[in-house]
């Protein structure tokens, strides 16, 4: 222990004379002291408790929501392997064994939806992943600040809409008397009826996705493109680099890590594909292309009532995504020594 | 060190590094300069090109909408349409809703996170390790739609607020963030305010809060921006129009005019096919108040996606 003398001459806010709560106060710094001096040194839980109470209680009610909303519903995963009837319990009545992956397995639907998931996760990751990079590289060789900024303003703008906007504004572009429609016709073309056509629904939904996310997604780019040494630059121009080779060879490699951490985070939702922007733009007719597992799950679940059958499908997409993201992780750190955590 | 102004952040990322290399610029890099600012133009007039477009629909009458004849500039201008829509005591009810529940579902998300961020800054913290686990293995895996709303409907959540504003009150990017800026604050002044007596949680409110006051605001913007633009929690757990917020009266509009023009489609709700300009003056209002404080916040979000990328 630090004795009070030695702490008064090291911290000259301490005074004794000051403060009427001089010694409790001086206590404290000296027990945070000696933590941080003598590292290593674990003190017990009780002691942890009867130290740090009051930083523990304010920890109370989130873990108490997170234990609610987040790991009570995983556990309410064991319907997938339980009996659940409506109005019973939420963990289900009786043990049915694999019974409903044995279903899903044989169910031919599951695997047209599985497939439709997998390609419109893939196009994504494919086509909207690398955009961003671009639209940064480009930024990056504006030189009016302005320009730049006005750039950057105008295009994080559509990240602050909501899916509904976004799905209304695709429902009036692509409609029949929509702008689309309206370049068709001055080329020559008959109207087309894009909402209702499966074929045409990938090129929407990726389109929308790419008219939404490329400008916000620059912004981790350009910071990291801010913290590339200049000197790297003047030493590729002694070399002789020009600017293509100057990209090629500083700039690229300065956001590499930067690309691999959200490359990862991108394989890791790759099967999660949006939801409920399918959901809002998909119908019926286009169901051939459209319908993902989330939002098959999702009839067959909510629209349905069957929750097991539904739960068992949603245990596997998550355990899908899971795997994902831990084998892109370990793959990364292996190859390229950036990991996620 | 308490440098997060944000708008010194969003400065470094508006600087151009161009600039600063000093090549002489041959004539291939004059052509691609041309180039770059034509295809950014472009990036920029198709960005906006949608928001226009319900703009120019939102005051044409239907007629010219119908007969495919309105892009930028309203045709047979009106206004009757926003009058019609304005007359709807529903559309008011529900924008209301809209506004409530982001009001109270920002301000239960700002008291966990903060709380929670706070608690697991202090690096002599006894279990902060498996605090921060908890949190974060949530971003990796989480319940599933079925089992959530099981849970929902057997707490009696079904048609109330609660089901909106609990279940999505933290969301680990935002605690990552609000944590990674706790612990850059200078240790001393902490140390100073238990030196004064100062216990933990008034600490907190005296010292560490009015510190933060940009982090707050960043956090407080990406709530409310997220609950104001939620719309499927209602959708699942409300079935009564009155309790819907506006994304939810809009999403039945869009869907009412879809399932009557999709042929075999829907059937049923036929009848309810909404004019196109109804949509996009509902369109309209409810992107308003973002738009309109767009330019002012929007500082705020980049500095706060920076603080997170910090370490993630």
């Amino acid at each position: 222990m630090t004795t009070p003398q030695h702490l008064e001459a090291s911290s000259p806010a301490g005074g004794q004379a000051q403060s009427p709560v001089g010694e409790r106060g001086a206590a404290a710094v000296a027990l945070a002291r000696t933590d941080r001096a003598g590292r290593g040194r674990r003190r017990t839980w009780r002691q942890s408790l009867r130290k740090d109470w009051q930083l523990y209680t304010l920890l109370v009610l989130p873990l108490l929501f997170l234990l609610v909303f987040r790991y009570l519903p995983m556990v309410g995963n064991v319907i997938a392997f339980r009996r659940f009837r409506p109005g019973g319990s939420i963990f289900g009545d009786e043990w049915v064994g694999l019974r409903y992956f044995e279903l899903f397995v044989n169910d031919a639907k599951f695997w047209d939806v599985f497939w439709n998931t997998a390609v419109l996760g893939g196009l994504s990751l494919l086509i909207v992943f690398p955009l961003p990079i671009v639209l940064a590289l480009l930024l990056n060789e504006v030189r009016r600040i302005w320009f730049k900024r006005l750039v950057q303003t105008v295009s994080y703008l559509p990240h602050f809409m909501s899916i509904v906007i976004v799905a209304g504004m695709v429902f009036q572009i692509f409609s029949v008397q929509g702008t689309v429609n309206q370049i068709v016709a001055a080329v020559g073309g008959d109207p087309v009826t894009f909402m209702q056509r499966a074929d045409w629904f990938r090129t929407i939904y990726i389109s929308s996705e790419a008219w939404q996310t490329v400008g916000w997604g620059t912004i981790l780019y350009l910071a990291a493109l801010t913290t590339i040494d200049a000197q790297l630059y003047e030493a590729a121009r002694i070399d002789g680099a020009n600017r293509w080779k100057q990209t090629w060879h500083v700039t690229l490699p300065g956001i590499r890590p930067t690309m691999i951490v959200l490359l990862i985070l991108n394989i890791g939702t790759f099967m999660a594909v949006g939801f409920e922007k399918v959901l809002l733009l998909y119908n019926p007719l286009t169901y051939p292309t459209a319908d993902v597992i989330s939002t098959y799950l999702y009839r067959i679940g909510i629209v349905s009532s069957n929750f097991s059958y539904a739960t068992a499908i949603g245990l596997f997409e998550a355990l899908i995504g899971l795997t994902l993201i831990l084998s892109a992780n370990a793959l990364s750190r292996r190859l390229v020594g950036t990991s996620l955590w | 060190m308490v440098t997060t102004a944000p708008t010194r952040l969003s400065d470094r990322l508006s600087r151009p590094s161009a600039a600063a290399r000093g090549v002489r610029d041959t004539r291939g890099y004059r052509v691609f300069t041309a180039v770059n600012v034509l295809v950014l133009v472009l990036v920029m007039a198709v960005t906006l090109y949608p928001f226009v477009n319900i703009l120019a629909q939102s005051f044409s009458s239907e007629g010219f909408i119908t007969a495919g004849q309105v892009n930028l500039v309203p045709r047979g201008f009106n206004v009757e349409t926003y009058q019609t829509v304005m007359a709807d005591r529903m559309f008011w009810r529900n924008y209301q809703n809209t506004l409530v529940y982001t009001v109270v579902a920002t301000a239960i998300a700002m008291v966990l996170t903060t709380t929670f961020a706070y608690a697991i800054s202090k690096r002599h913290l006894r279990g902060r390790s498996l605090f921060i686990g908890i949190a974060v293995f949530t971003m990796f895996f989480n319940g599933g739609l079925i089992p959530n709303y099981v849970l929902i409907n057997t707490l009696g959540f079904k048609n109330t607020i609660w089901a909106i504003v609990l279940p999505n009150a933290i969301s680990v990017f935002n605690l990552l963030v609000m944590k990674a800026f706790f612990e850059n604050l200078p240790a001393e002044l902490e140390e100073a305010a238990a030196i004064d007596g100062l216990d933990t949680y008034r600490t907190l409110l005296r010292i560490v809060l009015p510190l933060s006051k940009a982090v707050i605001a960043t956090m407080i913007l990406f709530y409310a921006v997220s609950f104001w633009n939620s719309w499927f929690p209602a959708f699942l757990y409300m079935d009564r129009a009155e309790l819907y917020p506006v994304t939810v009266y809009l999403r039945n509009l869009i869907a009412g005019a879809t399932t009557a023009t999709s042929v075999g489609g829907g059937g049923a709700d036929a009848m309810t096919q909404v004019a196109a300009n109804i949509q996009s003056v509902t369109m309209v209002l409810t992107v308003l108040p973002i738009v309109c404080l767009y330019p002012f916040i929007q500082k705020y979000f980049v500095s706060g996606v920076m603080l997170g990328a910090v370490k993630g």
